[in-house]
């Protein structure tokens, strides 16, 4: 059964790389003891596919991560239990069951929406909450891209689905929707050195504070988007009333259960 | 969450932030204004070194037991972070709070090898702490030291305010207390430091004075007030099964050395190996309660989510209830995906089938430690590993699989001969010879045998029978190295061999460091003040830094490390007691010339001086045997 899971980065463990929250993970599932399923061999290791991978710094309000499972309880189990866990700033908000035709968390990523602050001080000094517009209205927005060829100039105006100010914060912010494909992911980034590049300007260093608000996948066409976010393509797992569910294939009651019971005595 | 003490540009700025964030899972966050003592334990080496450590993780779970009490680590910053905290004057601050070491009461730092001090100078730099413990003041925190190297804590004793001798889950919370009530008293550093002195296993460098006679050697070392012990006895835990443990060890982010749960089973060694330190320090041999080793493997993997678990002593084969141990955690690990691996084992049809069962035969490799290359020179030392067990432990793995071996020899000891690094070279050739031997053709996988010989320089250490050597100069080192090369060269099955040597310059510098005494104060800040630091990594070393720091001082290298030393000489370290006696070491000393062994500890008592601590393997019956040597 494969259950896709969404969590939140914030705080100091956005410094955390990629990679590492894998290794996180991991360890959480076994620690919450999740039913996972393994891969065979002399190092078995979990089935697991995290969606895009979210760079060194940014917090996130919508990452994800799919795990395939040998018995599940809830939903809410699950993310009691993963969340019991974890440390402060990765923060499990929903897992849900993937229907069997759904792609995996990788594969199915198609775009994800930003919102980016300008760090204090490094704000650019033209008028940018006026100017999507007219960066939006250019025929080509051409960027330097690190390819495995090298730098390479491409053009990311397709990709930029959405930029606006960004509703409801509490300091001036970007909207971005962007695409996140893995053939055509662009980076929130590259999109602010554009934008000031285009009224002549050099984004400053480490001047952009950007928050991952979520992560979509397209159930429309390639012509004609349908975003919904990843863990729309799946459903609740409710609460079981018979208790033979929380029984494993091997007869063990769930160690959830179990501990109870030892908590009882 | 507490406030990170970085700023996100130099986060962003440098190589893995992870290291400096702390917040890991089970790292213990408490209420600083609920807390009686700040401790902050210092590994000084990069994070995923000292993450790695066992110790640590030992005594941060004890001290976070105690209600009023909070342990917090830190580690050394890396190059990068380091140069940034210089230019902006950051002071080092600890892992789980972020707030800076100079606003703690104590800061501990475990030193565990030689060429870690100058890391010791960097971490106490970067904190904003007065290198010398003299011209530190009321507001700055005691700085402890601790671990192995603190059995000759003579180099580094101008550094440290107290240093704590032997196994730290006895004494601490009797010092603690004394600092409370000091604290209460309001008596000052000075006063805390001296009664401290006279707690067990408490060495207060600033009540001890050093003389010399003309030719450098130590000439006298006593205390300079009455009261203070002359002799400071080694602290030892003897109840090992029921003492601290960290059933929820802190799990780091980022990948470190030692990745995964371990299960100290035992501590010491009955071997008797005469170059080895830590076999005479940890004495006597006490083995941790094999029920209990279980329950807290389960409970560890379960509060850590670690994938494999790893078994740590000084020779886990001589660990009674092992196979009882192994055959559990198999059967449990396999239910629970967790790899296990194996600490070095003697090898043998047990380990073989142990090692068949947890690890891909393919990929691994199997491990011998001959140290020397003849026996003549493995009696020397005492090493009771014979060709006879080698070649047959080699062909019993060959037929189980294995086609790769590793072989780990020592340059430079006792006696050495010409003939005996030959050895090396042969005893090469002949384990790949006895895998063509015992296998035929069609059965070798890719046709081959893989043997990788290694060789380390000798390094003589305080409180071994071997203190009293002399040890080699680069030079000598280097010819010897050269000469293993040609000799393997001349070998039959030499394509089957591969072989690699150590740096010989850190080597030497490390033996200096090991047998040093106070005077090195003086290089080491001169080494530091130059800009060396991280030596313990080869590619940071600079030995000309550390000769002309010597030339400076007006010391020499040949002082320390390849001087001739009576039998009578007083040795600096030799107002620690570890529990072996001198006379004892003495007495390994000859026999080693003699090229005579010891038995171990298991089969006949040698009278070291270890049982005085009332338990551990001195008091459990010998073993029955016939072929003792």
């Amino acid at each position: 059964m494969k259950v896709r899971i969404k969590f939140r980065k914030y705080g100091p463990v956005r410094f955390i790389g990629h990679l590492d929250v894998m290794r996180f993970f991991q360890k959480a599932l076994r620690r919450a003891e999740i039913d996972v399923k393994y891969t065979g061999g002399f190092s078995p290791h979990q089935i697991m596919s995290f969606a895009a991978p979210l760079g060194v710094g940014l917090e996130s309000n919508g990452e994800y991560m799919d795990i395939e499972c040998n018995s599940v309880t809830s939903s809410r189990d699950m993310i009691e239990r993963l969340n019991s866990v974890s440390v402060p700033g990765i923060e499990v908000v929903s897992a849900r069951q993937l229907p069997d035709w759904a792609g995996n968390a990788m594969a199915s990523v198609a775009a994800a929406e930003y919102t980016v602050r300008f760090r204090e001080g490094r704000e650019p000094k033209f008028d940018w909450t006026h100017a999507f517009g007219s960066f939006l209205s250019q025929d080509k927005i051409m960027v330097t891209k690190e390819t495995k060829k090298g730098l390479q100039k491409v053009d990311i105006r397709q990709g930029i689905y959405e930029m606006s100010s960004a509703p409801s914060s509490d300091c001036p912010a970007i909207h971005l929707l962007v695409d996140a494909s893995s053939a055509g992911n662009i980076k929130p980034v590259k999109v602010i050195e554009a934008f000031c590049d285009a009224f002549g300007e050099k984004l400053q260093e480490n001047a952009l504070f950007i928050t991952r608000e979520e992560t979509y996948t397209n159930v429309g066409t390639s012509e004609e988007r349908r975003l919904i976010p990843l863990n729309e393509v799946g459903t609740d797992i409710e609460e079981s009333t018979d208790m033979y569910d929380n029984i494993n294939g091997d007869g063990n009651i769930k160690t959830a259960n179990r501990e109870g019971m030892e908590d009882g005595l | 969450m507490n406030k990170l003490a970085l700023s996100d540009d130099i986060l962003m700025k440098i190589e893995k932030p992870a290291r400096y964030i702390g917040h890991e899972v089970n790292a213990v966050v408490k209420d600083k204004s609920k807390v009686a003592v700040r401790f902050v334990m210092c590994f000084p080496d990069v994070y995923e070194i000292g993450m790695s450590h066992l110790g640590i993780q030992i005594l941060y779970d004890m001290f976070n037991t105690m209600e009023d009490v909070w342990c917090e680590r830190v580690y050394s910053p890396w190059l990068d972070l380091d140069a940034i905290m210089r230019k902006e004057h950051i002071p080092l601050f600890a892992l789980e709070s972020q707030d800076p070491i100079k606003d703690f009461d104590f800061l501990g730092i475990t030193i565990q090898y030689e060429m870690c001090y100058t890391n010791i100078l960097q971490v106490l730099d970067l904190a904003q702490i007065p290198l010398r413990a003299e011209d530190r003041g009321e507001d700055v925190p005691i700085v402890i030291g601790g671990g192995p190297c603190t059995y000759n804590p003579e180099p580094i004793a101008e550094f440290f305010d107290l240093f704590y001798i032997g196994e730290g889950e006895t004494q601490y919370e009797s010092l603690l207390n004394l600092y409370k009530a000091c604290k209460k008293e309001k008596l000052g550093r000075e006063e805390f430091l001296r009664r401290a002195a006279k707690l067990p296993g408490m060495y207060v460098p600033r009540f001890y004075e050093a003389s010399y006679h003309e030719d450098g050697t130590l000439a006298a070392f006593t205390p300079t007030e009455d009261g203070i012990p002359a002799t400071v006895t080694k602290e030892i835990e003897m109840d090992v099964s029921n003492t601290y443990y960290p059933m929820k060890p802190v799990v780091p982010y980022i990948k470190v050395t030692q990745d995964r749960v371990v299960l100290e089973i035992q501590r010491g060694c009955i071997r008797g190996c005469r170059f080895c330190q830590a076999g005479q320090l940890y004495r006597p041999v006490r083995e941790r309660d094999v029920e209990t080793m279980k329950r807290y493997a389960l409970e560890m993997l379960k509060n850590t989510g670690h994938e494999e678990i790893s078994l740590s002593s000084l020779s886990s084969s001589d660990y009674t209830k092992l196979p009882e141990l192994v055959d559990y955690l198999i059967e449990e690990c396999d239910k629970r995906h967790i790899n296990i691996s194996l600490p070095s084992l003697r090898i043998d049809a047990f380990s073989l089938d142990v090692m068949g069962k947890v690890q891909d035969v393919r990929k691994s490799s199997l491990t011998f430690a001959p140290e020397a290359g003849s026996q003549r020179l493995r009696d020397v030392i005492n090493k009771g590993l014979t060709e006879d067990v080698i070649l047959k432990g080699a062909a019993m793995a060959f037929h189980g699989g294995w086609t790769r071996v590793k072989l780990y020899f020592m340059l430079g000891l006792p006696t050495e001969t010409q003939e005996d690094i030959r050895g090396i070279a042969e005893l090469s050739n002949k384990i790949a010879a006895t895998f063509f031997e015992e296998i035929p053709k069609e059965e070798r996988k890719n046709g081959r045998v893989q043997i990788v010989a290694s060789t380390s320089f000798f390094v003589p250490k305080p409180f071994t029978p071997f203190q009293w050597a002399r040890q080699c100069t680069k030079e000598e080192f280097l010819d010897k190295a050269y000469f293993t090369k040609r000799c393997i060269g001349e070998q039959l099955n030499q394509k089957s061999i591969k072989y690699n040597w150590h740096e010989a310059d850190a080597s030497v510098m490390e033996g200096v460091l090991a047998r040093g005494d106070r005077r090195l104060s003086k290089v080491l800040l001169k080494v530091y003040e130059k800009g060396c630091f991280y030596d313990a990594w080869g590619e940071y070393y600079k030995n000309e830094k550390w000769l002309e720091a010597f030339g400076e001082c007006g010391l020499t290298v040949d002082f320390y490390a390849t001087r001739e030393r009576s039998m009578d000489e007083l040795f600096p370290w030799d107002f620690i007691d570890c529990g072996v006696t001198k006379e004892f070491l003495k007495r390994e000393w000859l026999k080693a010339l003699e090229g005579r062994t010891s038995p171990n500890c298991r089969k006949q008592c040698q009278g070291c001086g270890a049982s005085r601590f009332g338990g551990g393997i001195c008091f459990e019956p010998r073993e029955a045997d016939n072929t003792c040597c």
